[in-house]
């Protein structure tokens, strides 16, 4: 009867009960994620990665505001129609600079992984101003405000500084150079040496075709633009990094 | 490894472990006498109709 | 009511949210707390005007603390019906795209307005009020802690509007069922551990040596969700006059940290707090005392063990690594035995009383809601097996089956508390009509039978057609292709969608009805004993 009276002891004692339910409720958690802190092979190693653009990075800014990815997801997984409709497999490296991760969990709308080097910078101003005009059987919403939206730049350098400080690792001369760069990615007028000799595999465009002003619809398209090309799968080896 | 080592003690005694406690819930609540407690508490919102009995905050 | 402290601390409230939009430093977090400020200010204005001075009449406080209830049964009520029409809304954009006003009513931001004011406003008011009126009850004490509840009723609802007003304007962290943004965040926290000191406090000074079983299951929703809360939102602000963060986490383990808190808020929240008023509600409304309460026991044990597991099967065949993938997978497997016991103990509860099925519609919809949780906790570790999920993930199923859910369990016993709440709370002799709690229970039946059939068709028949080949080997439709073939499933959806929230809007007037004080000149149904909510004892 020992058994009996301690749970007797729980069942009148409302600390107990509080302490009992929370060590049970913390061990999945524990167990099933911290590892993934710690064990070397939850990201592969990949060549090409890099931290966002401050463009792109504002970009995907206005990505996550407007609820993208509530019918669009980055994931493909690896399955034979999936690969053939959207590309290789996505890799956990590919999302390791993404705070959040946008992988998304329905797909209204095509997966959005590999979209970028797809469409022409004017297909996706189109597109995003009137989907049914490019593609007649699409139910996504317009878009049209972004091209007249001028992107706010305040909090340029700053965006950059707290995602430094969560592990991007954008050095002191990023952050610094921050406004610079995200105007000379978008205005192929501009200098843009400082932006190339900071980020690789950049696309230096006037994204939305109007040049008079740099708009959201920018920052968007341009990080349309870079999802899915900034790694080198011909460097990539999936066997070493089967987990 | 200290992964290896963790997760081989986790599929291990950690299962033993949870196994035993889940068994030992079901048998606490099986004991003979253990019917009778339960009763009562099973019994308590069906008794709680009549309005509290006063007495200060 | 003649608050002065806490009209005082609105006020305050007020004055600060006013300066913080002054010194913004972007437009979104300006425009939001602009809101808050309008929002407070109204509530500041109406409190002084409900200060009288004078003799104050003494306040009985021998009973039980009901004001709050009765004040959450209508806010419940009120988030229940904006939760509907806005899901009707969302449904009907994806079948008439020209539907989406931009840029604030567009898909993108409706979506979380919907599932938060589904989650957070109406299932969340609703575990708040019944909870405080089940831990009051059971523990024959009054809430701890004087005006500590209303506290946190008024306190939670502010989260929910300001979760609300941000989606429109665009503030979101993205993260499914946590989107608002971390100062948000910090106020819902605050909130919940003033909800949490409120339940423990209450628990503690309780007459009965028994803590019953129904108030386990809500200490265990406070406290889980305040850990996963916590965790998930953990975010780096970009400037603390501004309303944009950046996760702590990164990708896939950001991911996982995600879904192990969705699937938790699905356990905890939606599964575990409900528990808890089926334990209470349906053995008071059936007279009976629950059919096995070491059952319950156990089922509580086991489901809130499993339950934490399960979080990675949100995420099989992506990147995260196979052996959380796998360890997701068993886990959901495991978690239908504990559900089904659960189920089983409900609807056994009802045994040798089964023609009150008949006659008492509130029965009838707390025992179909235990059905609908049956039926979906079958479904969910089904779409857990790995070979399963690689059709269902990313299709309508899983919206179909998060609506069985949702719609059938967590919607049927929460109007089913409110059916049996509301006329003890305003002391009525009975509900306003019976006859429409029927015609409720089956409006909303068949919208759900409609909402998820319908998606669990068009769910298959999406992800049968992403993965079909020719006989060349090419893949036979273009992804566009699969959009259209959706169209038809998308306007029935909206079909079933608009039955449900006509029943909550019959709901809605019954209980108002009551509230009033009216009794409907109806038909008696046969052998309807419980019409009559004061039995003589």
């Amino acid at each position: 009867m020992g058994l009996l009276e301690k749970h007797g002891v729980i069942e009148r004692n409302a600390s107990f009960l509080l302490i009992g339910s929370l060590l049970v409720v913390s061990i999945g958690g524990i167990v099933e994620i911290a590892p993934l802190f710690y064990l070397e092979n939850t990201i592969e190693k990949v060549e090409g990665m890099r931290p966002y653009t401050p463009l792109e990075l504002a970009g995907r800014d206005i990505y996550i505001r407007e609820g993208c990815y509530t019918c669009h997801s980055q994931m493909i997984r690896p399955f034979r129609d999936e690969v053939e409709r959207f590309g290789q497999y996505s890799l956990a490296a590919e999302s390791m600079y993404d705070h959040p991760f946008q992988w998304g969990s329905k797909r209204t709308g095509p997966d959005l992984a590999r979209v970028g080097d797809r469409y022409s910078n004017a297909w996706h101003v189109q597109h995003l101003k009137d989907p049914r005009s490019v593609v007649p059987e699409s139910v996504m919403p317009s878009y049209g405000f972004l091209a007249e939206a001028t992107l706010e730049t305040d909090l340029t350098s700053n965006s950059l500084r707290a995602n430094a400080m969560v592990g991007v690792p954008y050095s002191e001369e990023m952050i610094d150079n921050a406004l610079a760069d995200l105007m000379a990615q978008a205005d192929p007028e501009l200098d843009s040496s400082g932006l190339l000799s900071r980020y690789d595999n950049v696309r230096i465009e006037d994204y939305d075709g109007n040049s008079r002003e740099l708009t959201e619809m920018d920052a968007l398209i341009a990080y349309l633009q870079m999802l899915g090309t900034l790694v080198d799968f011909s460097t990539y080896e999936p066997e070493a990094n089967y987990r | 490894m200290e992964y290896e080592a963790f997760r081989q003690f986790a599929d291990s005694w950690g299962l033993l472990y949870l196994v035993i406690v889940f068994l030992g819930v079901i048998v606490m609540v099986f004991l003979p006498g253990a019917k009778e407690k339960a009763q009562n508490a099973a019994n308590i919102p069906l008794r709680d109709d009549t309005p509290l009995d006063g007495g200060p905050e | 009511m003649r608050n002065i402290g806490g009209t005082l601390v609105v006020g305050l409230g007020t004055f600060i949210a006013v300066l913080l939009a002054a010194f913004a430093q972007d437009n979104a977090f300006r425009l939001h707390m602009s809101v808050v400020a309008l929002v407070l200010g109204l509530a500041t204005i109406y409190m002084l005007r409900q200060i009288k001075f004078g003799p104050a009449p003494v306040e009985d406080k021998s009973g039980y603390m009901d004001g709050p209830i009765r004040v959450g049964s209508i806010l419940t009520m009120f988030w229940g019906i904006i939760g509907f029409t806005v899901g009707v809304l969302i449904a009907s954009q994806m079948a008439w795209p020209q539907l989406n006003l931009e840029p604030f009513l567009t898909f993108g931001r409706v979506r979380p307005l919907h599932t938060s004011a589904v989650v957070f406003a109406f299932g969340g008011t609703a575990l708040i009020t019944t909870s405080m009126y089940v831990v009051q009850r059971t523990s024959r004490a009054r809430l701890f802690g004087g005006n500590l509840a209303w506290f946190v009723m008024w306190g939670y609802q502010l989260f929910i509007v300001m979760a609300a007003t941000g989606y429109l304007l665009g503030i979101t962290q993205s993260r499914e069922y946590a989107e608002p943004e971390w100062y948000v965040d910090i106020w819902l926290t605050i909130v919940w551990v003033a909800y949490l000191v409120l339940f423990m406090g209450t628990l503690m000074k309780r007459k009965e040596p028994h803590i019953y079983v129904a108030n386990w299951f809500y200490l265990a929703f406070i406290v889980t969700i305040a850990m996963l809360h916590i965790v998930n939102n953990l975010a780096m602000p970009v400037s603390f006059l501004g309303s944009k963060s950046y996760s702590l986490f990164a990708g896939v383990q950001d991911a996982l940290t995600q879904w192990w808190y969705g699937h938790n808020a699905v356990g905890f929240f939606l599964t575990a707090g409900f528990l808890g008023m089926m334990y209470y509600f349906l053995p008071k409304q059936a007279e009976r005392p629950v059919y096995s309460y070491r059952l319950s026991i156990i089922h509580f044990w086991a489901l809130i063990f499993l339950y934490i597991w399960a979080g990675p099967h949100h995420l099989l065949y992506t990147a995260l690594p196979d052996w959380a993938q796998t360890l997701g997978m068993v886990f959901s497997i495991m978690l239908w035995m504990p559900s089904w016991g659960g189920m089983i103990n409900g609807l056994m509860t009802l045994s040798g009383a089964w023609d009150k099925m008949r006659s008492d519609p509130i029965i009838r919809m707390m025992v179909i809601s235990v059905a609908f949780y049956g039926m979906s906790t079958f479904e969910g570790p089904v779409m857990a097996i790995k070979a399963v999920n690689g059709l269902s993930h990313y299709t309508d199923w899983t919206i179909g089956h998060v609506h069985s859910g949702a719609l059938g369990w967590v919607g049927m016993i929460s109007f089913g508390a409110l059916y049996f709440m509301v006329p003890r709370l305003w002391n009525r002799s009975g509900l306003y009509s019976q006859r429409m709690v029927n015609w409720h229970f089956w409006l909303a039946t068949l919208g759900i039978v409609i909402y998820a059939s319908v998606m669990w068709v068009s769910g298959i028949t999406q992800g049968l057609m992403w993965r079909e080949y020719d006989a060349q080997g090419f893949l036979v439709y273009s992804f566009a292709e699969t959009v259209a073939a959706m169209k038809p499933y998308y306007i029935i959806r909206v079909l079933g969608g608009s039955l449900y929230l006509i029943g909550g809007l019959i709901m809605a007037y019954n209980l108002t009805m009551t509230i009033l004080g009216h009794r409907r000149d109806e038909r008696p149904i046969p052998g309807n004993v419980a019409a009559n909510v004061q039995p003589a004892e």
